[in-house]
């Protein structure tokens, strides 16, 4: 997406001044929409697409998505893999850690529904959204890197029609 | 200056994990510090418990191979191979000779894949940003080859009881081919950014040191084994598929620290390559799959085929009851093993080098916790 | 060459003493249920490096009341493999040096690789291949 562009869709130039004129929400809906900064975490096989997905050829950095290892830092959570009995908490608290605005992205089948697991298994959670809340899912097993580009893209669509007084 | 000696402190209890940027998962290491020093650790696995063995009880044989893909999911094809060499070995099934050398060639193209991740994230740990874009830039080399054949990047499901499930083609055996001479460039590259660079030097020689009387008596096997100096391969030990048939050396190191780890993937990975050299201009014609049925019921009975993964050995201990499902399967996973030694290994480390250490045992939590 | 030796439960730490010479590297501990039978049957893979010979070795013990010696002393590999037998089929490892569970949160209840292990919210897949 080219980003000049994208600022003039919200900007307006009054004619003959240098004064821009934008609503708090579009501006800061722009600038949280492009630098979504995700939790360095990873369950399972997803994390390692999502690895591929910020390495060399698919290179998250240009969606201004970059890793953090503090969920202090951090406004995006992607899900990467099974959520088990033991780590359902742990996923919680580190959710909790995060400051608002934060968002959820559930990678792959496990962290929607389970998936492989969701039968006959007694320690996997049957999808993510048991424990915390999720903006988008992005199915697949794993999902290919693009798909997660491709999830991300939905998710900065979403964030770009919130409100800071309604939400 | 005298203060400071006498300055009283406590020690006290870091947990590390289950997210951490360097445990490779969610592995958790309650460390007991004194300081900076490492005084004790204690390990806390099972956050990716699934229930594997639970599972597979209640499935037919050919349903559980897409399971073996998430045991230890930078090396799908080992556990895929490991799982039907092992019901091929109870139910007396001989896959033809072609699928043989298919399966040789996987699954050394996935050692060399899964080699380049732990390469990258290791030297990432360490701080080397470069290493780990040049090396996921030659492992999405390599899983356009999978996908070309397999369909998928990381969970191939790709090997059948008696065979692999779909015949290599003409494009993928003339790409490989040239992969694989593009590669041996591409390590030199690599070794040039690492092995005689100074940092590197400084964080890993004679660090995390693992003698060989130690690494045997905890059960430790693949690379973590040969870096100790004991030169044991089941590729050559336990030979299955064709490798009996194929010339490659076994690197061993000598003094088991991190650099001797290091040093034994980077010539694995070469051999490797000259292994899947040899697989493809061998490989003969013929049929890829003998028939068996989808619903399979070996004798009763038991069985186990140990797999060398890029890992160590992995192992599927089958207890059949002549159904079509398995009365119980044990699966033994390297990670496991070579990780129940790590609270001997970084005793006496400052919280540093526990980075570099863990980073050369090449851990898959997948397979640690099944 | 594979060489399989059944035993009694009395027998096991005395046997591990006489054989841990040669066989030197413990493969894999592991137990398999039996409830038609009563039983736990124990299952010690062992592995000579030197000669690569294989030694299996099986115990069976009561279900109600599964205990067996550690043999953490002799191959210290055994001390993981021990504490997941215990954890998910509830042997208890005498002279353990940490047994706790391993892989199960430690607030766990039952033992799930035991066949009669049921837990509510677990879904049956259906047959699909008969």
């Amino acid at each position: 997406m080219d980003l000049a562009q994208d600022v003039f869709r919200y900007v307006e130039k009054m004619p003959g001044g240098n004064l821009i004129l934008t609503t708090t929400d579009s501006l800061f809906n722009w600038a949280k929409a492009n630098s979504l900064w995700y939790l360095l975490f990873g369950l399972k096989c997803c994390a390692i697409e999502m690895m591929a997905a910020g390495a060399s050829r698919y290179d998250l950095d240009r969606l201004g998505l970059m890793f953090r290892a503090s969920p202090r830092q951090t406004d995006l959570m992607i899900v990467a893999g099974t959520v088990t009995a033991k780590m359902a908490p742990r996923i919680r608290t580190l959710w909790e850690q995060m400051a608002e605005p934060r968002y959820v992205i559930a990678m792959g089948s496990c962290a929607i529904t389970g998936g492989a697991f969701f039968y006959d298994s007694y320690a996997a959670i049957k999808g993510v959204d048991e424990v915390i809340p999720v903006d988008v899912y992005i199915p697949g097993c794993p999902p290919r890197p693009e798909a997660l580009i491709e999830g991300i893209l939905k998710l900065q669509e979403k964030i770009k029609k919130e409100s800071l007084t309604k939400r | 200056m005298n203060d400071l000696k006498n300055l009283k402190t406590e020690e006290y209890f870091l947990s590390m994990g289950p997210q951490h940027p360097s445990t490779h998962g969610v592995l958790r290491l309650i460390l007991k510090l004194d300081g900076e020093i490492v005084t004790g650790a204690t390990p806390d696995i099972g956050y990716l418990h699934r229930g594997l063995e639970k599972i597979a009880e209640n499935r037919a044989y050919i349903q559980i191979i897409p399971f073996t893909d998430r045991l230890d999911y930078l090396s799908s094809m080992s556990g895929n191979l490991a799982f039907v060499l092992t019901v091929e070995k109870l139910a007396g099934i001989a896959p033809p000779p072609r699928a043989e050398y298919i399966r040789v060639i996987m699954a050394e193209l996935n050692r060399l894949a899964s080699h380049l991740i732990w390469l990258g994230t290791f030297s990432l740990d360490l701080g080397a940003v470069t290493p780990f874009l040049y090396c996921f830039r030659e492992r999405e080399k390599i899983l356009d080859l999978f996908e070309m054949i397999t369909g998928s990047r990381l969970t191939y499901n790709y090997m059948r009881i008696g065979g692999v499930a779909a015949d290599l083609s003409a494009q993928f055996i003339k790409d490989a081919a040239a992969f694989i001479q593009d590669f041996k460039f591409r390590v030199a590259e690599y070794e040039a950014l690492l092995t005689q660079n100074p940092i590197f030097l400084a964080r890993t020689k004679n660090v995390g040191i693992i003698k060989a009387d130690k690494a045997i008596a905890y059960g430790l096997t693949g690379p973590m084994l040969r870096a100790s100096g004991i030169s044991r391969d089941n590729r050559r030990d336990f030979p299955y598929a064709i490798y009996d048939k194929l010339s490659f050396d076994i690197p061993a190191g000598t003094v088991g620290d991190c650099w001797d780890r290091y040093a034994v993937r980077v010539r694995e990975m070469r051999e490797s390559a000259k292994i899947v050299e040899q697989a493809l201009s061998g490989l003969p014609e013929g049929n890829f799959k003998t028939k068996v049925p989808l619903s399979l019921k070996p004798p009763a009975g038991e069985s186990y085929a140990p797999v060398e993964s890029p890992r160590g050995e992995i192992g599927f201990y089958l207890v059949s009851n002549g159904t079509a499902k398995p009365y119980r399967l044990k699966i033994r996973t390297p990670s496991f093993c070579n990780l129940s030694i790590i609270s001997h290994v970084i005793k006496g480390w400052k919280v540093a080098d526990v980075v570099a250490i863990l980073g050369t045992f090449d851990v898959v939590l997948g397979e640690i916790d099944r | 060459m594979t060489e399989e030796k059944k035993i009694s439960r009395e027998e096991l730490l005395a046997t591990g003493e006489n054989i841990k010479a040669q066989y030197n590297f413990l493969v894999f501990i592991t137990a398999v249920d039996y409830p038609e039978r009563n039983v736990i049957g124990m299952v010690y893979h062992l592995r000579s490096l030197g000669n690569r010979d294989t030694l299996i070795i099986k115990i069976d013990l009561p279900r109600e009341k599964p205990e067996i010696a550690s043999v953490a002393g002799i191959w210290p590999a055994a001390e993981w493999h021990e504490r997941e037998v215990f954890d998910l089929f509830g042997v208890n490892f005498l002279g353990h040096p940490d047994l706790r569970r391993i892989l199960l949160p430690p607030d766990w209840e039952g033992s799930p690789l035991r066949k009669d292990y049921t837990k509510p919210g677990v879904i049956k897949r259906p047959e699909t291949i008969k």
